[in-house]
């Protein structure tokens, strides 16, 4: 079978993969920054337990395998009562994996702005919380931008892993399709040109876009 | 805990200060910045601080501020003070709620501007009105528009400060602290980061508010003619001390101690 005749064969199922990939994606990249924001303001913190809470976190997410984490999650926490369908727990394990690399992401961007800025903020005796959401944020998001980009990739890459709790990703149906078929040439070479658009062609130009509109925003542009 | 019963709650009188510094103390762990530092300033008043570098200028400023803590004495602002709060019949240090109350009455413009890059000119001036205050957009809008008309800046409302120059970045900086209403502005070298052509630009802003406002001025400088010109007093600081003050004709004129004469007449040389 060529791989045209493949591709009129099992596009429908490849396609609906590709659905259920890009779905991940998009859950686990909200997640992603909403872990990457809270721990990383957390371990800035003055205060030791809360502190000491994100620093913890961060060093067990970033210090064991994704595999792992995501096995935990689905497979030994109904042990203790949490048991959560394997769809969530897909993008959970990803999303929070990849909220720990963020945080250091997220501190590093905040640490980055000057102190002038934080100055300036108290001198029209703007509240903390004000300094740091309108005036800090959003200058230390430009500064870390590009490397959420690479972060981002990772993340889609990181979503195949979830095939592995039968989540019927891009992955999952590809191994299905070649175990019933052994066209391994064709179904893997598929998944790999689909993960590479994915990345190259919506990931990165998305990312791309959204530094031109930052940079616009700086008046920069 | 520094015993605070020599201080009162409040100043009052018919010449209460605007800004009073009592026995005011500042460290850096044994570097002794400013030592019993007392500065009283009357409501209206510029006063100007000259003196050499490291002796401890911009950190009366920034002590006002609440940028920097005190490490002894008070200070108050509007008679009230600003680094301490009365509780149970004493006087404690401020927790931030105090502070944001009492830091309402003072504005501080910096050597290097410091403007909001990613706002507009007019944003940065409104920020403070709509999200500090909470005034209306609207109003917010037009007190902003009103004040960088006067400093100059009104054609220049919806530019990033990236595209502005040094001199046209201080006047907007100088109208989003005063879009807050403040009783009492601060000054610190906002011109010594400008190129000399364009000094007069900010100078001039600050000249205006002289005539046009009952504002309270503290104003760091290094330019000796400016500070002579627009001053009602001039402090020569030294070693974290007000060594001499008086007016300007007094201070430039008849300088009595040995180190402001040495002081400004290397200032002299120097020009
Ligand atoms: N954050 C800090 N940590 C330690 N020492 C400091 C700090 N800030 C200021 N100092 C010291 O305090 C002293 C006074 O500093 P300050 O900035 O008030 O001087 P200044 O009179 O404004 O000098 P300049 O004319 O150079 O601006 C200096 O010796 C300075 O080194
Ligand atoms: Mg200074």
């Amino acid at each position: 079978m060529d791989i045209f005749e493949f591709l009129v064969q099992y596009w429908p199922r490849i396609l609906s993969g590709v659905g259920v990939t890009v779905a991940q994606f998009v859950l686990a990249a909200i997640l992603g920054i909403a872990v990457a924001l809270t721990m990383g303001l957390l371990k800035l913190s003055t205060n030791k337990v809360l502190k000491g809470f994100a620093v913890t976190y961060i060093e067990i997410f970033r210090g064991t395998s994704l595999l792992v984490q995501l096995y935990w999650i689905f497979f030994v926490l109904p042990l203790f009562g949490f048991s959560i369908d394997k769809f969530t727990a897909g993008y959970v394990a990803v999303g929070m994996n990849i909220g720990a690399y963020g945080a250091e992401l997220v501190r590093g961007g905040i640490l980055s702005v000057p102190k002038g800025q934080w100055e300036a903020a108290l001198a029209i005796n703007m509240s903390p919380a004000k300094r740091m959401w309108r005036i800090i944020l959003p200058q230390a998001l430009i500064n870390m931008l590009p490397p959420w980009g690479n972060l981002m990739i990772e993340l889609l890459k990181g979503t195949a892993l979830i095939s592995l709790i039968s989540v019927a990703d891009l992955m999952f149906v590809t191994k299905q399709i070649n175990a019933s078929t052994f066209l391994s040439a064709q179904a893997f070479g598929i998944a790999l040109i689909i993960y590479y658009i994915l990345a190259r062609f919506l990931v990165t130009p998305f990312m791309r876009w959204l530094e031109r509109f930052m940079a616009r925003k700086m008046g920069r542009a | 805990m520094e015993d605070m019963s020599g201080y009162p709650h409040e100043l009052t009188g018919e010449n209460t200060p605007m800004v009073s510094f009592k026995n005011v103390r500042k460290s850096y762990g044994s570097l002794v910045v400013l030592d019993d530092l007392d500065l009283d300033v009357t409501t209206g008043e510029m006063v100007s601080i000259i003196g050499p570098s490291g002796s401890g200028k911009t950190t009366v400023l920034r002590m006002l501020m609440t940028l920097e803590k005190i490490n002894g004495g008070c200070i108050y602002v509007d008679g009230k003070p600003l680094t301490h709060m009365p509780k149970n019949g004493g006087l404690v240090p401020a927790n931030e709620r105090h502070l944001r109350e009492r830091r309402a009455d003072i504005g501080m413009c910096f050597q290097h501007f410091n403007l909001f890059p990613h706002m507009t000119a007019l944003e940065n001036c409104m920020e403070g009105p709509v999200h500090v205050l909470g005034i209306s957009k609207a109003e917010a809008r037009d007190r902003s528009e009103e004040l960088l008309e006067l400093v100059g800046m009104i054609n220049k409302k919806d530019e990033h400060p990236s595209r502005l120059s040094g001199g046209q970045q201080q006047r907007v900086a100088i109208a989003r602290a005063l879009a807050m209403r403040p009783k009492v502005m601060l000054f610190d070298e906002v011109t010594s980061a400008l190129d000399p052509e364009v000094i007069g630009e900010v100078t001039n802003v600050i000249r205006g508010l002289v005539d046009e406002h009952n504002l309270t001025m503290l104003m760091v400088t290094h330019q000796m003619g400016f500070a002579r010109d627009i001053s009602d007093r001039v402090c020569f600081f030294y070693g974290g001390k007000i060594e001499e003050q008086g007016s300007p004709a007094e201070l430039f004129g008849n300088p009595q101690r040995e180190r402001t004469q040495q002081f400004l007449s290397a200032v002299r040389e120097a020009v």
